[in-house]
């Protein structure tokens, strides 16, 4: 038991040196001019991705919920916390106060979303559940391109038409402007900051699993009427995983925000496709293993960009992968197959006990015998 | 005062009556049956009583408590746990998480102290993998307690229910089949099981079985359900004896 | 007059997402699975229609029919390659996101096969317009076609749904799979020619689609696709009728949506109009209601 105890809490801290270590990495090639400009321009972005991929992770395979509009909340996340940084811009605030709090208004509007949504959406199942979070996103998307915002000595003024609808006085400045989004933020991202966040994400998302609230959640995931049955409230444990999912993508786009001088709200960067490419990183890196998913959201942006792949070709190779990944980990067969052929096993000469996989795969092959 | 008091409970499924006017009475430490041919509504019962269907009419006390119509969790609270026909395990989880989940409503730390490994987290986790331990032992599954639940085999999986719906301290224990599809064997170490389950937490047992030689071991009183109406109740050996229970039931 | 000619508008692009949602609402109806690529496997029918008729030159009763050959042929790929390995897999997500790697597969193979560029789709048909009130109403030729092919689509679903052998097995399989098998019905062939079916209504769909909103690009199928499961879902998933019904009010509140509220919120009228629907009734306008077993 004990030793059980310790083989979480030795696995976490494999993780977290890992991104200790590949910060420290690319901090000390980065000084020193061994990086490639291509490479240092996407450190941050990475870093975004990789969050992105923790909290959609907690969603699919923590809470076994599938997704389609976290690029919504990362949207809400961005373009709030951008907002706060305009609006405070002039007013004397200490530069790094106010990137602080802008991230923490990322958070805290992404996870008031997360609610909003939440609530109505957990109570569906399955692929609806799937369609609706997917309608979400896009409802986002579609409102922040309608959404003009500016500020003149008279206040806040708030338009879905256009700019000269704001009214505002002459001294007045655009912020959000409609599909132009939000320009000028400044870039006060860092990789630092970048990987700070995604260590404090993954610390969140980990213990939360390893602890009474992440057992609630995967009892209701692996058997919502069993979770009952032992006096489980559902809609609480539900509702809790998703905001903090939300809350964390908030965080992601906190940081995008402050990463990219102009902040529009295009399809390619909040439509449902963005959300798809987080769920290709949570599946390659395994459904409910956030130290993979967070490796093949650097993998999977990094490789092609590095073997310079056209934009085409590397969504082809995405599909692919995502298929071919959902046939290996899921196909009874090849589920068979691997418990034969398991590397682990030959080497111990019997089934790795624990062992996630053989356990599936013994659960598919007596349901088929019954 | 009886610990279970189910007066005309029915419920129907568009017209049709799958349970009609069930009475059951059921006093502290007793071991109760549940019988009847295939489709005579009895886990229709246990899934009235329980929460996850709302009788049509009806009332259902708990230790006098009237807790018709709460839902599942909140009855789980009150002092009913279950079993299922079917398992249903957490199966991605190990068999030690199963009980903790178990033991969810009891051993209480907030998320935030979880989140933050607070000291509320380490001593009420401490707590918890001891009594889980606990009751595994019982169950004979301490060896097995970082096994996932799906690798368990067939019959360590049944116990393992019964472990994970003891951990919620119930007053009144459901058990839907627990000898289905075990051999002779296992259910002659069952029935050893569920006698021991009551004399140790001297719990109250309502079973719903198949296996005759089961039901006629161990329960003092039994109902027999046929086509959702009760065809006979009271003691066991004079159940079994009923002409009715006989042509319906078994067959003859 | 506005109201009017908008609502023949919608009525139009309400047909188009009919044809499409009554392939949806069968492959879910037997099948239990969201096949997320439906979309784009009306992208390749049209496609397939494009290179035919503009690139090739064969008269539209060629391609119109070879389309539609080729999308069953790709349908069924889909299904016995992609879908039918993971339908006993134990997680249900497994089968909806290998669904999503299909629809990227489409659409990136299509990118590659013909390029981003958006073409022009030549209309198939070829009858005159309608002008009414003094030209204040034009009903195209195109908007004919679609209400009347839809229309003709549903009662031959129906039909075959409801008279043929075949129809009663799709029926059966939809309620019970394993009693099906039981009764000697091969679910799996069934499952099949619900896919086939369903991918032969996309080629014309597509062909549709694209005589009324003529640009082409890989991307095309997608937004329709998945706004013909809203009108699927807003009927009651799994209803022929339904399918109908759905997909014309979506169309209807789409197009009176653009022209009413915003012209930019026409996609976000849409998936509200999915969210209302699933939170007051969840099955639907014709849905059934399915409890879940325990």
């Amino acid at each position: 038991m004990w030793k059980k105890l310790n083989k979480n809490t030795r696995k976490n801290a494999v993780t977290y040196l890992m991104l200790i270590a590949a910060y420290l990495i690319m901090s000390v090639l980065q000084k020193g001019g061994h990086l490639s400009n291509l490479i240092s321009g996407m450190l941050v972005l990475l870093c975004v991705y990789a969050i992105m991929a923790v909290s959609l992770n907690l969603t699919v395979g923590v809470l076994g919920e599938l997704s389609l509009g976290h690029a919504g909340f990362m949207c809400v996340g961005a373009f709030s916390s951008a907002l706060f940084t305009q609006l405070t811009m002039n007013t004397g605030m200490n530069a790094g106060l106010r990137f602080f709090i802008a991230i923490l208004t990322g958070i805290v509007v992404a996870a008031v979303f997360g609610i909003l949504i939440g609530i109505p959406v957990l109570r569906l199942r399955g692929d609806y559940l799937a369609i609706v979070t997917l309608a979400f996103g896009e409802i986002i998307k579609n409102l922040c391109n309608v959404l003009f915002l500016g500020k003149d000595s008279n206040g806040i003024h708030v338009s879905m038409k256009d700019t000269m609808s704001l009214g505002m006085e002459a001294d007045g400045i655009v912020i959000i402007n409609g599909p132009q989004g939000i320009t000028r933020t400044p870039k006060q991202a860092t990789f630092f900051i970048g990987m700070l966040i995604l260590l404090i994400s993954l610390i969140i998302v980990l213990n939360l699993v390893h602890s009474r609230t992440g057992r609630a959640i995967m009892a209701i995931r692996d058997n919502r009427i069993a979770a009952e049955s032992v006096g489980i409230n559902v809609t609480k444990y539900k509702l809790l995983a998703f905001t903090v999912s939300a809350a964390i993508a908030g965080a992601a786009g906190a940081l995008y925000a402050h990463n990219t001088s102009s902040l529009m709200a295009t399809s390619a960067k909040f439509g449902y496709n963005m959300s798809i490419m987080f769920l290709v990183f949570v599946v390659l890196g395994g459904i409910g293993n956030m130290r993979g998913g967070v490796i093949a959201a650097v993998l999977l942006t990094v490789l092609p960009e590095v073997l310079r792949f056209a934009d085409d070709k590397r969504m082809l190779i995405y599909a692919v992968v995502l298929i071919l990944a959902m046939l290996w980990n899921w196909t009874p067969a090849a589920r068979t197959f691997r418990e034969k052929h398991s590397i682990r096993r030959m080497l111990a000469g019997r089934a790795g006990r624990q062992q996630k996989e053989s356990g599936e795969a013994a659960a598919t092959n007596k349901k088929e015998e019954m | 005062m009886a610990l279970l008091d189910v007066k005309n409970l029915s419920i129907s499924f568009g017209g049709l009556r799958a349970v009609d006017s069930f009475q059951l009475t059921i006093e502290q430490g007793e071991l109760y049956g549940l019988i009847g041919p295939n489709g005579a509504g009895k886990t229709t019962v246990f899934n009235l009583l329980t929460g996850v269907y709302k009788p049509t009419e009806g009332i259902i006390l708990l230790d006098g408590k009237n807790i018709t119509g709460h839902k599942t969790a909140q009855i789980n609270h009150e002092g009913i746990a279950r079993t299922f026909q079917n398992i249903r395990l957490f199966k991605e989880m190990s068999v030690l998480d199963n009980v903790k989940a178990g033991l969810h409503q009891h051993y209480k730390y907030s998320t935030v102290a979880g989140i933050f490994r607070l000291p509320g987290y380490y001593r009420t986790e401490k707590k918890m993998n001891a009594r889980a331990m606990e009751l595994l032992s019982v169950f004979d599954l301490d060896k097995e307690a970082d096994y996932l639940a799906s690798n368990l085999p067939y019959g360590k999986q049944r116990k393992l229910e019964i472990a994970r719906a003891l951990a919620t301290e119930p007053k009144l224990l459901l058990l839907d089949e627990p000898a289905a599809g075990m051999n002779p064997n296992e259910t002659q170490e069952l029935m050893d099981t569920i006698r021991f389950v009551r004399k140790e937490f001297g719990m109250t047992i309502l079973l719903i079985e198949h296996d005759m030689r089961l039901v006629s071991g161990i329960c003092e009183k039994l109902t027999v359900l046929n086509f959702g109406r009760i065809l006979a109740q009271g003691e066991t050996s004079a159940v079994l004896k009923d002409k009715e229970v006989i042509t319906a039931y078994l067959g003859e | 007059m506005r109201f009017l000619a908008s609502l023949i508008n919608g009525i139009s692009l309400g047909s188009v997402y009919a044809i499409i949602a009554l392939g949806y609402t069968m492959v879910y109806g037997i099948a239990k699975m969201l096949n997320f690529a439906h979309g784009d496997v009306i992208m390749v029918g049209a496609y397939a229609a494009f290179v035919m008729l503009n690139q090739i030159g064969l008269p539209v009763y060629v391609a119109i029919p070879v389309s539609m050959v080729v999308c069953t042929v790709l349908g069924l790929v889909i299904e016995r390659f992609a879908y039918r390995p993971l339908r006993k897999a134990a997680s249900p997500l497994a089968v909806l996101i290998t669904a999503i790697g299909v629809s990227y597969l489409l659409q990136n193979l299509a990118l590659l096969i013909f390029g981003a560029n958006t073409r022009s789709f030549s209309s198939v048909v070829h009858l005159k317009s309608l002008r009414l009130f003094d030209g204040g109403i034009i009903i195209t030729g195109e908007m004919i076609v679609n209400a009347v092919v839809c229309v003709a689509i549903m009662a031959g679903l129906t039909l075959f749904v409801n008279k043929t052998k075949q129809g009663q097995a799709m029926r059966a399989v939809s309620e019970d799979k394993g009693a099906a098998q039981l009764m000697g019905i091969n679910a799996n062939g069934t499952i099949a020619l619900t896919f086939a079916i369903g991918a032969a209504l996309a080629a014309v769909a597509g062909v549709l689609m694209c005589s009324s909103y003529p640009a082409l690009t890989p991307y095309t199928g997608a937004m329709p696709g998945i706004k013909a499961f809203v009108a699927a879902v807003f009927g009651g998933i799994g209803s022929i009728p339904g399918a109908f019904i759905g997909g014309i009010l979506l169309g209807v509140i789409e197009v009176l949506g653009k022209s009413y509220i915003s012209s930019q919120l026409g996609d976000a009228i849409v998936f509200s109009v999915l969210i209302i629907v699933l939170l007051v009734k969840p099955t639907g306008i014709l849905g059934k209601n399915i409890q879940e077993k325990v």
